[in-house]
């Protein structure tokens, strides 16, 4: 059987990429994809936790399936922004929409 | 640690993931990482298959990959024109990057430490087998008043406003 | 399954009507009227219906075979169940409704129908009229969530809540540019205290791992160790419980506008008159009230206020409120606006309620709480009423005069809220002159027959014997001096208010032909008839907290003993000590209340002023130096100071001029961030170099200038940079975190 801690070490290093996408990509789209890739590691972690340590409950299912739920609605709400974002600029460059500050 | 078949498919999909993951984040055209996002997703989904979490898989394939991801290709062709982008990266992007390294390297200090600590070291077996009936238990729990039902109907509603909330914002202003 | 007629989970229903009416008006009724109207009234009638039968249940009702619980402090109705599982800690939601609660629950529901009521009058021809009752309804809710929540976390909620509903009700006449700065204004400041009473909150969740009032007070050895353990930061011998109640009680300062952060509550009243009734009276600042009474076992945790033994957090009260009484009485004294009058004199009513406490006073802190707001929100709506007549006496006069009526202030505009405009409305609207005198008369405390004076008279009854009447504590001893002039001061600008509004001939066109339409249109009826009832309660009240040793009026109504006192204080572990009756701070309450009412009456009332006469205390105070009422009608200039201290130094701060060093700040990384720090550096030697040459010159403001100049590179708008700030952050924090683990 693979031990937990290697279930550990990639959902920690697809969150290391993630937050790499989320900091460093200039397309907005692909920063969403970045949040996607984060999600999807605390996702890992959530079902390997369960797996392991609580197997008898269903908490760690229930709350990968809320995860589930709360990326679909980022993923919709973020989709929706960035296309009216485009529409009245022509970009999704992230560094682009600066127009609230000092 | 001998290599069982399990650890060989632990491995591939690990990698489908990692690998796929990397190329959403480096990949100069959009629609590429967009389509590298399904790949890695799908590993993720693999993974979840190898903890006997077989509902999530199906919900991964079927909802993540089906639904955001094809939402997501929508965004990049709804804005297209940006999709081969010159310039893939930020100005930030080196600092970025020693960011999301030390993130990485805490996560391990972090795992190393739990796993060698004294009080609950991290079990290299599962505590337990899943029940057979597994996914019906996920099903009751989740409408179950004494468990999730809250949280449950709290989501519904949460994603109802989300995509009533996109819809009003993505549309076409007529006024103007 | 859960039983509903069971007690236990009654007070679960209480807010929900509201709650529930502010999403149905909302969502759906919003485009009738009519329909808005009795979504809101049904809400609010049904939780006043659904209170009072807590408050029967547990005072007990012999007619309706209900006999009152045992002990029931300690075995309060509720129940709880399990919200956020944190780990090894959790968050428990629930209701709970002890003694003190019971009070509040006669008092808030009953003060919040009559203010909807009177709503429906007021806004009646106002265009977003719907809108506005959808906010009172959720204003509604998160105050009766607030009063039945039995863990402070359930009642933070509440808390900030209402903060929201002030922000967009004070500015509801968003249109006028002082009414939504008013809101923000609001906002902000109680954000400011807000902040102070989350860190208390966290600090109290991190050292009890429980916010249920009830598991926190009736476990004394916590509470004693508590009052042990060294406070985290701020050393110098404050104790953890110290720490916690002094952030507390900053959370009420700025909800209960005491000093300092009594700044928002007088600009709030560009808001409708019903939301002032709201805000002073049902809702927002009892709320800041009712939690340091609530939060007081807490507060008085390892100190003995009846013993001269003193908590930071008690002394802060009783400095500060007693402070606040007599700094706010001063002010109302030279106000002309009828409702900032009230204002002030709602902040000086809270600070007499915040000192009470301060000085251990717990029960007439909270008489005076349930009293006050029970005849503020009478005098409010009396106010909005006079206003409204005054518009419409504006409006009938424009009639003639062929002037184009403005709803909102044109250039010059005619002000219905300034009473030198008023005068003689006593003969035009009759039902208003009778409630608002009887609310002003409790607010002034009129001797034996009004609510005012028996819950006054308690506060400054125990302050006496605390301090000069036998025990000589120090701080009862201020408190009591204080409280006593701003008592005196309460009297008579409470005379000078009715008098400038009622007495005389009328001052101007719109008061000669000021009126409600007659006594039998709708608006006069739904405007006055709440004012009515609530006339009744104004001077009813206090009749359930008489000291039994009162001469005649003890043996009437408190045969055997003070009931107030006594179902009260059961809300407390140690039943609160009775105080002997004393003769002499009875005698102070008569004196200075008869002797605020009567100078009041010699300048005002019986020579009226005459339109653009000066007002006789001006005149007088004027003899002496104009500066000193120059500052009463300017409010010492505290908006000023904290204008220039706090605002414009912000404002220069982000916006000094010339962008030359900008953008590239951190964008480029660590490396530019020193150069740029090191040039900053040299050029701050640099022009202290030419300072020290040209002698007194302007080398730091220019300094502080380039800082900001510097500085605010950091505010790039840029998302992903924000981002990386943040991850930054947390990797510090975590880091430091963690090595204290592993540590």
């Amino acid at each position: 059987m693979i031990p937990l801690w290697m279930f550990l070490v990639v959902g920690a290093a697809l969150f290391a990429i993630g937050v790499f996408g989320v900091l460093a990509r200039r397309n907005a789209i692909a920063i969403l994809m970045s949040i996607e890739l984060m999600l999807n590691a605390v996702n890992i972690n959530l079902v390997a936790f369960w797996r392991y340590l609580t197997p008898e409950t269903m908490s760690g299912q229930a709350f990968a399936i809320f995860v589930f739920v709360v990326a679909v609605a980022e993923a919709a709400v973020g989709l929706a922004l960035i296309v009216a974002i485009y529409r009245r600029r022509q970009s999704v460059v992230a560094e682009d929409m600066n127009v609230l500050k000092w | 640690m001998e290599l069982t078949i399990e650890v060989v498919v632990f491995a591939v999909f690990a990698i489908i993931t990692l690998a796929g993951a990397l190329g959403v984040v480096l990949a100069r055209n959009l629609f590429r990482a967009a389509l590298l996002l399904l790949v890695s997703l799908f590993g993720v989904a693999g993974l979840f298959v190898l903890l006997a979490a077989p509902f999530l898989a199906a919900v991964q394939v079927l909802l993540y990959m089906g639904g955001i991801a094809i939402l997501i290709i929508f965004g990049v062709m709804l804005t297209r024109g940006m999709v081969q982008a010159r310039q893939v990266m930020n100005s930030q992007w080196d600092l970025a990057a020693v960011i999301a390294l030390v993130t990485f390297v805490i996560l391990m200090i972090v795992i190393v430490q739990v796993a060698q600590g004294e009080g609950a070291p991290l079990p290299s077996l599962p505590r337990g087998d899943v029940a057979a009936d597994s996914i019906a238990q996920l099903g009751a729990a989740l409408v179950d008043p004494a468990q999730y039902v809250l949280p449950f109907e709290v989501a519904s509603v949460l994603l109802a406003g989300a995509l009533i909330g996109a819809v009003y914002i993505a549309r076409e202003d007529e006024a103007e | 399954m859960i039983d509903w007629t069971n007690a236990n989970y009654l007070p679960w229903l209480i807010p929900v009507p509201p709650l529930l009416a502010f999403g149905l008006i909302f969502l759906i009724t919003n485009r009738s009227w009519w329909l808005t109207v009795a979504t809101a009234i049904t809400a609010t009638v049904t939780s006043w219906v659904l209170a009072l039968a807590v408050v029967l249940r547990s005072v007990g009702a012999p007619v309706l075979g209900l006999a009152a619980p045992e002990h029931f402090g300690a075995n309060a109705f509720g129940s709880s169940t399990p919200w956020l599982n944190l780990g090894t800690e959790q968050f428990s939601l629930g209701v709970a409704v002890d003694p003190l609660t019971v009070v509040m629950l006669f008092m808030v529901p009953l003060a919040i129908s009559m203010i909807m009521i009177y709503s429906i009058g007021y806004m009646a021809h106002d265009p977003r009229k719907e809108r506005f009752l959808g906010y009172m309804t959720l204003f509604a809710g998160a105050m009766l969530t607030l009063v039945v929540a039995d863990n402070l976390l359930l009642l933070f909620i509440g808390w900030e809540v209402m903060g929201f509903c002030s922000y967009s009700l004070i500015g509801f006449w968003f249109e006028k540019e002082s009414a939504y700065k008013a809101g923000v204004k609001a906002f902000m400041t109680t954000r400011v205290a807000d902040v102070f009473l989350l860190l208390g909150i966290a600090y109290l969740f991190a050292e009890a791992g429980t916010l249920n009032f009830r598991d926190i007070f009736f476990n004394e050895a916590f509470l004693e160790k508590l009052a042990q353990t060294p406070a985290l930061l701020l050393g110098g011998g404050l104790s953890a419980a110290g720490l916690i109640g002094v952030f507390i009680v900053i959370g009420t300062i700025g909800k209960s506008a005491q000093f300092p952060l009594h700044v928002w509550l007088p600009d709030a009243m560009e808001g409708p008159t019903p939301v002032s009734a709201m805000i002073h009276a049902a809702a927002m600042v009892s709320a800041g009230v009712y939690l340091v009474v609530r939060m007081y076992p807490l507060l008085e945790a390892g100190a003995d206020p009846h013993h001269g033994i003193y908590s930071a957090p008690l002394l802060l009260m009783a400095y500060v409120g007693a402070f606040t009484a007599l700094f706010a009485a001063i002010i109302a004294v030279a106000q002309n606006d009828v409702k900032r009058v009230l204002a002030y004199s709602t902040i000086s009513q809270l600070g007499f309620m915040i000192a009470a406490l301060g000085i251990g006073a717990y029960i007439a802190a909270a008489f005076h709480l349930i009293t006050h707001g029970i005849f503020k929100a009478l005098l409010f709506m009396s106010s909005g009423s006079v206003i409204h007549a005054m518009e419409h006496g504006e409006h009938h006069a424009h009639e003639h005069g062929h002037h184009p009526h403005n709803t909102f202030e044109s250039d010059k505009p005619f002000d219905p809220q300034d009473m030198r405009n008023m005068g003689g409305l006593r003969g035009r609207i009759p039902a208003t002159f009778w409630s608002f005198l009887a609310g002003g008369m409790a607010l002034a405390g009129f001797p034996l027959i009004t609510a005012g004076f028996w819950s006054k008279d308690e506060i400054l009854a125990e302050a006496w014997t605390l301090g000069l009447g036998g025990e000589g504590f120090g701080p009862a001893i201020f408190v009591f001096i204080l409280l006593v002039l701003a008592a005196f001061l309460t009297a008579f600008y409470t005379t000078r208010q009715l008098a400038m509004t009622f007495a005389g001939e009328p001052r101007s066109e719109a008061a000669a032909q000021a009126g409600l339409g007659g006594p039998r249109s709708m608006v006069s009826v739904l405007m006055q008839g709440p004012l009515l009832v609530l006339a009744v309660f104004a001077v009813i009240a206090g009749f359930v907290g008489v000291h039994p040793d009162f001469p005649l009026f003890g043996a009437i109504f408190s045969p055997s003993g003070n009931p107030f006192h006594e179902f009260v204080g059961g809300t407390l572990p140690h039943h609160p000590p009775t105080l002997a009756f004393n003769l002499i701070p009875v005698l102070f309450s008569f004196v200075v209340a008869l002797g605020g009412i009567y100078l009041g009456y010699l300048v005002y009332w019986r020579k009226p002023l005459a339109a653009g006469q000066v007002d006789p205390t001006q005149a007088a105070l004027d003899r002496i130096s104009p500066a000193i009422y120059a500052a009463m009608r300017n409010k010492f200039y505290v908006d000023e100071l904290y204008d220039a201290v706090f605002v414009k130094p912000a404002y220069w701060f982000s916006e000094t001029v010339v962008s030359r060093v900008l953008d590239r700040g951190l964008i480029d990384g660590v490396l530019h961030f020193i150069a740029r720090a090191a040039t900053v550096i040299g050029e701050t030697f640099k022009r202290f170099n030419r300072v020290v040459i040209d002698g007194v010159g302007d080398g730091i403001p220019q300094g502080i200038g380039a800082f900001g100049r510097w500085f605010r590179a950091i505010q790039s708008g840029n998302i992903q940079q924000y981002l990386l700030m943040v991850a930054l952050s947390v990797i510090v924090i975590g880091i430091v975190v963690f090595w204290n683990l592993v540590r």
